[in-house]
């Protein structure tokens, strides 16, 4: 017996030594969307390769923004590792609050990264958070219902176009909205929309002295252009819809087209979930002919607090989570389809990926956002839907409030601009960056 | 035809209950119903969902994703731990404010309910550093200590309220034949407030059962309740509901059981007691 205690004890203290670090339990706070859940149910690969456990705590995505920004900010220690997105990346890293990842495995091969995700996620170059998986924006559309109304759609469309096919899309009588927008409240959701909206038409939250800019022209014709298209063809309600009402509306074949996520791509064409999955089309997010398209760019990525205690091991989850081995070792389970996309160039040079309808548009919308140079007229700041510094999301939150009240039709749009010009300029003010 | 009208009027009270009660029952049957639909299905119309195929897929999906039964005995623990330490601290708090009541009674009793008043959100920021230094995060007894700190105030006034039914001759009678303060608590006054203690471990129970803020933001991997899990299946970027209703089902269940099997007691309690 005590041989054989002695044999086990050596076997453990030979594997510690070759792994160089002791088994752990990691603890990972996530979103719930369906490329993390998948990545919960592989994880046992991870425990297998490394001796790690992990424990995960799931969480909707604006209840985790509140859980892990209360124990970053306290160096609470709570988890090992956190996923955080493209707007708090920069904010944290710049702060300290996260490890540095510029020391990965040259056979993870970060620079396999594609450099507009690589670029949200860094901060002065030093990247903080590796991406799970990125996302865009683009049109989705009832390719039958297009072709019913006598229309072709461009692969990069102008806003014009658009609002003339869903003009000619819409039947209310049957219950089909030409398009559907998110018109929901909140900085994430119809105000990442709107924002991504108005860089196409010329706007910008600041100029370059961080002055709010809701008095200028391109704003108005942003706010005007939107409202009259969804009055004229966008469903009943509008103002409180988001992603997943949209999602819903059109999987039961109520939308002629929807601009938002790529990742909705997946869903709208699972004929498990979608009536219509065998009849949507896509096309780069709309245009005015001014350079900048309305299309977003945003990615989930794992992040680990600088008050982790076991960063060597949060360190091994993240290369193993975000690798090309994990992208092979899920479509290898459930296809390509379902492999996390928008993070790595190679998946794009793959040819069995390509084969998946939405694999290029998605790229393409992708490549097509610069989160450095996101607006027609230079600005201060960094993001596509949003500004990334600390003040955005509660002013954001408050003008999204503004515009969906217009929306409701509870006010005008310029007075919905009037206040949204106020709150931002009192907020910056307040702030110190004025 | 008096008779008459007081049947009429019975049976328009009765129909005017039945359809209260319905409606606020409807949310958790529409939980119900759904947690028993495929996904696609659920997002369907109403009369659509109705007619739609019936499922147990989503207690099979849930079941195999998450440990509910660690959040289960994370959620027995905090609800009845946090209520019986209320109990333990109430009990002698009211037991002085209704028998031995001084000048400032009634106001501290409004002190104790105005810190109710306060949004939990103010005070998250402290809360979360010194169970930092305590080393309390996502323990179960720091909870238990959260959770009874946050019902103390409807304990202490339950029970001051059940207290100051009960004559005070009889607690004095207690005394002059001997029985020190703790036997009068023990020994007298509990058994005469049974009834009172029992609605009041029941809404607590419930309360603690259903605390959201605190169960969220203090917990992580280890401690977590059924509100973690519930909060677990709630996406704003894809559409889970029928899960999501699987998942709120199993969590509302135990207490929705309990909840019907003390009914008497709990709405005896209520309507005898603190809520006149």
């Amino acid at each position: 017996m005590k041989i054989f205690v002695r044999a086990l004890l050596g076997a453990s203290a030979l594997s510690l030594a070759v792994t160089g670090v002791s088994a752990e339990t990691l603890t990972i706070a996530t979103v719930n969307n369906g490329d993390m859940i998948r990545m919960q149910g592989l994880t046992e690969d991870f425990t297998a390769k490394t001796g790690h456990d992990v424990e995960w705590v799931t969480l909707e995505e604006n209840v985790l923004r509140q859980r892990v920004t209360t124990d970053i900010t306290t160096k609470g220690g709570a988890f090992d590792i956190m996923t955080i997105g493209m707007y708090e990346t920069p904010i944290w890293g710049a702060n300290g609050w996260l490890v540095p990842l510029d020391d990965l495995s040259a056979e993870y091969d970060a620079d396999d990264i594609l450099p507009a995700m690589a670029g949200g996620l860094s901060h002065d170059g030093t990247l903080y958070a590796a991406p799970f998986y990125g996302e865009s924006s683009m049109i989705m559309y009832r390719t039958d219902l297009m072709e019913k109304a006598g229309l072709e759609m461009p692969d990069a469309p102008t806003w014009t176009f658009i609002r003339e096919a869903a003009a000619a899309m819409t039947d209310r009588d049957n219950d089909i909205n030409g398009i559907c927008l998110r018109g929901k409240a909140g900085w994430g959701e119809g105000g990442a929309f709107i924002t991504a909206m108005s860089n196409s038409f010329g706007a910008r939250w600041f100029d370059m002295d961080w002055n709010a800019q809701f008095d200028t022209q391109p704003w108005k014709d942003t706010l005007e252009f939107f409202v009259g298209m969804m009055s004229e063809s966008g469903p009943a309600g509008y103002a409180t819809n988001g992603f997943n009402e949209n999602l819903s509306l059109f999987q039961q074949g109520k939308c002629g087209m929807w601009i938002d996520a790529t990742v909705a791509a997946s869903f709208v064409t699972n004929p498990n979930d979608s009536t219509v999955a065998d009849k949507v089309g896509f096309a780069l997010a709309p245009d005015n002919g001014l350079g900048k398209r309305s299309n977003w760019l945003w990615a989930w990525a794992l992040a680990i607090p600088a008050g982790s205690q076991k960063v060597d091991a949060a360190k091994q989850f993240i290369e193993w989570a975000t690798s090309k081995g994990y992208i092979e070792l899920v479509a290898s389970k459930e296809g390509w389809a379902n492999v996390p996309p928008g993070a790595r160039k190679s998946l794009y040079e793959n040819p069995n990926y390509m084969d998946v309808p939405f694999a290029k548009m998605t790229l393409d919308s992708i490549l097509t956002a610069d989160p450095n140079n996101s607006t027609v007229e230079p600005s201060p700041y960094v993001g596509v839907q949003f500004a990334a510094i600390p003040e955005f999301a509660g002013i954001a939150t408050e003008v999204s409030q503004e515009f969906s009240a217009v929306y409701a039709g509870q006010q005008s749009v310029d007075e919905a601009l009037a206040k949204a010009q106020a709150i931002t300029n009192d907020a910056m003010e307040a702030a110190g960056y004025k | 035809m008096a008779r008459a009208v007081t049947t009429q009027r019975k049976t328009i009270n009765t129909v005017v209950a039945w359809g209260i009660g319905l409606l606020i029952f409807f949310p958790i049957l529409w939980i119900l119903i759904l947690s028993f639909k495929a996904e696609g299905d659920a997002i369907k119309t109403p009369i659509e969902v109705l007619t739609s195929a019936w499922t147990f897929e989503n207690y099979g999906v849930v079941q195999e994703r998450s440990d509910y039964s660690k959040h289960f005995f994370n959620s027995v623990i905090l609800a009845f731990g946090s209520t019986i330490l209320g109990l333990i601290i109430a009990v002698p708090a009211a037991w002085s404010m209704a028998f031995v009541p001084s000048k400032r009674t009634k106001d501290i009793l409004m002190w104790m309910l105005s810190t109710k008043m306060l949004p939990a959100v103010g005070v998250l920021y402290p809360i979360y550093l010194v169970f930092i230094r305590l080393g309390l995060l996502d323990t179960r007894a720091g909870l238990v200590i959260v959770l009874m700190l946050i019902n103390l105030p409807i304990i202490v006034w339950m029970l001051y309220t059940y207290f100051k039914e009960i004559p005070g001759e009889i607690l004095e009678a207690a005394r002059m034949d001997g029985a020190s303060l703790r036997e009068e608590i023990l020994y007298v006054l509990t058994p005469m407030a049974i009834p009172g203690m029992a609605s009041t471990v029941l809404l607590n129970v419930i309360l603690a059962w259903n605390e959201a803020f605190w169960t969220l933001n203090l917990t992580a991997a280890k401690a977590a309740p059924l509100t973690a899990f519930i909060a677990s299946y709630s996406s704003p970027e894809g559409l889970f509901y029928a899960k999501l209703s699987a998942a709120s089902t199993m969590a509302i269940a135990p207490i929705l059981i309990m909840g019907w099997f003390s009914q008497k007691q709990l709405v005896r309690g209520l309507t005898f007691g603190a809520v006149k």
